[in-house]
């Protein structure tokens, strides 16, 4: 984590900078389902405004009973695995039993994030954390400034605007495996139509008490065969 | 400062086509050589494809001077890593001493970068390091300023299993068309080959490229066209 041990691979002198990002993600949307919580990304890496990576996976499991989503720069999201990996690692060296449950890596990002931004050297990204321990599910987020909340559902991004007030209107308790895929597939169909850097290859993953499922890349279809999308500037030519 | 005088001030970098690839057996790297500072081509021979160690070599975009100290920083990290476990590194070991680099000094470094190698556990592989020090494991991949011109030509050409000939045509062709449309890639196109029987070195020569749109059949002379040509017909 501290860059004293890397003196040779980077300088102490640059530490007070934000930067930008350059590979970056688009929206992750979460929520919490009948038996856990399911999660869904598209696997695209945007370059500017350049959809340049299309096979990246943006969720990745975490210990025993979470799973962890991330929009934002993809280095500075490889860094939180590796993060998480030690966490992870220290945490079954104690062999005693017990192991992190989704609650617990939720509130260690939570401080990693936040520490980061405080000084001014934040790491770009959105993340959803979700799991279930002993019959418990958990759905939170957080973001490069730190700010994190629970929720039944949560999304980063574009999500934040096109996909959370689908799922207000349609989410309830108790979901059903296949509606939750379907409610998801919805929300991501909308992003695909409306977000710029969405690309269509998408995974879901589910957790419950049993684990982690992350399905295979695969693409949606999408509707185009409107009458009004035919010949939409006959009236007014000229417009769009 | 007018245009023709060129920046003075502008750093030297490899405004540049790069490109890894991975086939049946192994990994083709291509490269241009153009190394410019502004409008000024610096080094019209550069080559760009750096050896790391015998079986990982490194496709370098971005600042000259970056690229170079990164290499060899990861040059003399392997050297040591291989003395300690007594056998060649693995590419995804190289990979990652390079992205230890870029990820933490990613405020000051611009380099894109391309890892390629063959090693016994993995066989042939390409690690792609673009600008922030992202690391993504890819059966091919495109770089510099020239590669915005050939995402296009790869979506439509590139295809699983090819073997060393198909590979190693397919770069040159890449290049190539790069070069066409890039003015910051130019030259030459050399091309490293990786394999588990060994490292092979290509050049193919600006004049030995195939030709594009709008490109000409190059000549010695105006007049030894003249000499062979009909006279042409008059416009009335």
């Amino acid at each position: 984590m501290e860059n004293s041990s890397y003196s040779l691979l980077s300088s102490e002198a640059d530490s007070q900078r934000t930067l930008y990002p350059y590979v970056t993600g688009t929206s992750v949307i979460g929520i919490k389902y009948k038996d856990g919580i399911l999660m869904v990304a598209d696997m695209g890496g945007s370059y500017g405004s350049t959809l340049r990576y299309k096979s990246v996976e943006r969720m990745k499991p975490v210990g025993k009973h979470s799973l962890i989503g991330a929009s934002g720069e993809i280095s500075d999201f490889q860094e939180i695995l590796r993060y998480l990996d030690e966490l992870t690692l220290n945490d079954s060296m104690w062999d005693d039993g017990n192991s992190l449950g989704p609650k617990e890596v939720h509130n260690y990002l939570t401080r990693v994030m936040y520490n980061r931004r405080n000084k001014f050297n934040p790491l770009w990204n959105s993340l959803v954390l979700g799991g279930v321990k002993n019959g418990q599910k958990y759905l939170g987020t957080v973001n490069m400034i730190g700010v994190h909340y629970e929720d039944n559902h949560v999304a980063t991004g574009f999500g934040n605007h096109l996909a959370r007030p689908i799922l207000r209107d349609e989410w309830h308790e108790n979901l059903s495996f296949e509606d939750g895929v379907k409610l998801l597939e919805k929300c991501m169909r909308v992003l695909l139509y409306r977000d710029r850097s969405a690309v269509n290859k998408l995974q879901i993953a589910k957790i419950t008490d049993e684990g982690v499922t992350i399905s295979q890349p695969y693409s949606l279809k999408t509707f185009w065969n409107f009458s009004a999308f035919q010949n939409p500037t006959v009236g007014a030519e000229g417009s769009w | 400062m007018d245009p023709s005088s060129g920046d003075l001030n502008a750093s030297l970098s490899t405004g540049t086509t790069i490109i890894g690839v991975t086939y049946n057996g192994g990994v083709v790297l291509g490269a241009d050589s153009r190394t410019s500072t502004g409008m000024y081509v610096a080094n019209r021979a550069s080559d760009k494809i750096t050896k790391l160690t015998d079986n990982v070599y490194l496709c370098r975009s971005g600042s000259a001077a970056d690229t170079q100290i990164i290499s060899d920083y990861v040059r003399y990290f392997l050297h040591q890593h291989t003395i300690q476990i007594g056998q060649p590194a693995t590419v995804k070991v190289a990979a990652n001493l390079v992205r230890l680099l870029a990820y933490n000094n990613k405020n000051m470094l611009q380099a894109g970068l391309i890892v390629g190698g063959w090693d016994k556990y993995g066989g042939g592989k390409i690690y792609g390091i673009p600008l922030g020090g992202t690391v993504l494991e890819q059966p091919f991949t495109i770089g510099g300023s020239g590669s915005s011109y050939l995402y296009g030509f790869f979506d439509q050409a590139w295809k699983e299993g090819m073997t060393r000939e198909e590979a190693e045509q397919l770069v040159v062709k890449a290049v190539s068309l790069a070069i066409a449309r890039d003015g910051a890639s130019g030259g030459v196109v050399r091309t490293v080959t990786i394999n588990a029987e060994g490292v092979t070195r290509k050049f193919y020569p600006g004049d030995a490229l195939p030709l594009w749109h709008e490109e000409l059949e190059p000549q010695n002379t105006l007049l030894d066209i003249l000499s062979t040509s009909k006279p042409e017909p008059m416009d009335s």
